[in-house]
């Protein structure tokens, strides 16, 4: 059998967007390789209706795992179970922090080969064959598993979600034996939200800044060209200066923060990592002002300033408010 | 207690990286450094060490690689590191991720470490997938892109940022922690350190003397086949201006924004 499982990550009776796509890819690579799409949920007191509604994205069946949240071993401990009782070829997840750690404790749980930040993933002779990204997206990989099953791990927002309307999907609550492991980590607190709540996600032009701001007062260089824009505009971070406390949580952009795709994205000493790129490469125009000239973000830029932002930034923003009287 | 660090050697960031066509793997050649990620896990485990809420006997640093990686081990040392290990084995060379975690628990298994720390990613291959790979071998609890660590007897305290804020998780030690490059800010070593570094205690172990199956690891063994490379599709290339007269630059921008109606 060809079956495919798939993770479901969900918080707050919702199901997470990256899981969604995931989901949805399964569903279409699983009807190629002539199998079902199963996607497995892990958590305490899961609703039944939010699994069964993933059969509207193609689930044939959802399993349930009672377990505790926000953690990956135990998802591992019940992925394993599942795939144990036989029938799974392939375990795929969505982009996110949580699928990175159980997909690759999975892959050295199962003895499986597994594959990350893959981007597109494609059904040939029976088997999946994964593209990942490589060397700052200058080069692609194809990687094939030669494993009884084989583990995916998407990048962010590279699966698609479709809503196909099949309906509700039946639901089947599952036990597993939770491993040594597992029993050694509680969460105390989950989805903490740090910092003033700042809404990245309906602006038109965003400004964000990143460590080369040198410091959380740099940020005001940010504020106040983004008040120079005027209208729609608000200022985005990246996750470096969210974790050093420069700037709010809610303003994130990338793996474990927000996607965005605004007219404009203007990067202020941003580098460009991959998990900083998956969260803004759909921006109708990027800026970027980076010292550094070797700096990434220059290879996806549209228009790539190699100088000082805090020479740039404060004249930038003067000129704006003149043009704009 | 006993900290073992992994490290890694990756082609220096100045230099291009590049895949060799013939084997569709990473050309491994070219200047290498120490995986600046890696500095934070080294820098940690000095934090415990110094802060004296558990007494650490001894800071490993641990790795995989040809013969050349000696030098991140040196680095790791001068860095603070008690001693140093390294695995290099002609069989292992072409390992997946899968089977690279596979041979790093089988070298951890004989330090028997209370706490394995590494960076939250390397800089070439970038899979963040190591430590759990690692820790499950290990059957030990994991966590990684820790931001904030705090050790009281055996219990770990762990702040990271995940998919709807931050959380907190407290872990039993033994464990593995991939920690964040937002956890602290790695200390330069000393000129003294530097030059005492190749005189510290390095182990060089083959697979035969960790227990590895070499039937696990390998290019041709691992599970997922990296089979080719070929290349994206190309992207326009964007206008990259130089800023020599910030006036003069700043008209360009200005005028660029206005073209495309964004102001």
């Amino acid at each position: 059998m060809s079956n495919i499982l798939v993770y479901a990550l969900h918080y707050d009776g919702a199901i997470n967007k990256n899981s969604l796509g995931a989901v949805s890819e399964g569903a279409k690579l699983a009807k190629e390789l002539g199998g079902e799409a199963h996607a497995i949920l892990v958590g305490e007191n899961i609703p039944q209706d939010l699994a069964a509604s993933l059969g509207e994205y193609g689930a044939a069946k959802v399993l349930t795992a009672e377990g505790p949240d926000g953690l990956g071993q135990p998802v591992v401990d019940a992925m394993a179970a599942a795939i144990g009782s036989g029938g799974y070829k392939y375990a795929l997840f969505g982009g996110g922090l949580l699928g990175f750690e159980v997909g690759a404790g999975l892959a050295a749980r199962l003895g499986a080969g597994v594959a990350m930040e893959i981007t597109t993933v494609r059904a040939e002779g029976g088997e999946l064959v994964a593209e990942r990204p490589i060397l700052g997206d200058s080069s692609i990989s194809e990687i094939k598993y030669r494993s009884e099953v084989g583990i995916i791990i998407g990048r962010l927002n590279a699966f698609e979600i479709v809503k196909g309307g099949a309906g509700a999907a039946p639901v089947e609550a599952i036990s597993y034996e939770a491993s040594p492991q597992s029993a050694q980590a509680t969460i105390v607190t989950r989805g903490e939200q740090r910092g003033a709540d700042v809404d990245i996600e309906g602006a038109n032009i965003l400004v964000a800044g990143g460590r080369g701001l040198g410091k959380a007062e740099g940020f005001e260089l940010c504020t106040d060209l983004a008040a120079a824009f005027g209208g729609s505009s608000a200022v985005a971070a990246t996750r470096a200066v969210v974790d050093a406390g420069w700037y709010p949580y809610a303003g994130q952009i990338g793996q474990t923060g927000k996607t965005v795709a605004p007219k404009l994205y203007l990067a202020a000493g941003i580098s460009g990592a991959i998990q900083h790129k998956v969260g803004m490469q759909s921006s109708e125009n990027i800026v970027a002002i980076n010292k550094d000239a070797n700096a990434p973000i220059f290879e996806f830029s549209d228009l790539g300033i190699v100088g000082d932002l805090n020479k740039i930034l404060p004249k930038l923003t003067e000129a704006i408010k003149a043009k704009k009287g | 207690m006993k900290i073992c660090v992994l490290v890694k050697e990756v082609p220096d960031a100045a230099v291009q990286k590049r895949i060799d066509p013939s084997t569709g793997r990473m050309d491994r050649g070219g200047e290498k450094n120490l995986n600046p990620y890696d500095t934070h896990a080294i820098e940690a485990a000095m934090q415990i060490k110094e802060g004296g809420a558990v007494e650490v006997e001894e800071i490993v640093a641990v790795t995989m690689g040809p013969s050349s990686a000696v030098r991140a081990l040196h680095k790791a040392v001068s860095l603070g590191a008690d001693r140093s290990v390294h695995l290099s084995d002609d069989a292992l060379a072409g390992s997946d991720v899968a089977a690279t975690g596979y041979a790093l628990a089988q070298t951890l298994k004989r330090e028997n470490p209370d706490l394995v720390l590494l960076g939250q990613q390397s800089d070439d291959g970038e899979c963040y997938t190591i430590g759990a790979v690692v820790a499950e071998h290990l059957s030990m609890p994991s966590l990684t892109q820790v931001i904030k660590l705090d050790l009281a007897g055996s219990e770990l305290t762990c702040e990271r940022q995940a998919e709807y804020g931050y959380d907190t998780v407290k872990i039993q030690t033994p464990a593995v922690i991939s920690v964040g490059d937002a956890i602290n800010e790695p200390r330069y070593p000393s000129l003294k350190a530097i030059m005492g570094a190749k005189k510290k205690p390095l182990d060089t172990v083959g697979t035969g003397d960790v227990e590895i199956d070499a039937s696990k690891v390998g290019g041709d063994n691992s599970n997922a086949q990296w089979t080719s490379a070929k290349a994206p599709p190309q992207k326009a290339a964007g206008l990259i201006i130089e800023d020599e007269d910030t006036a003069e630059t700043v008209e360009k921008i200005v005028a660029w924004l206005d073209e495309r109606k964004l102001l």
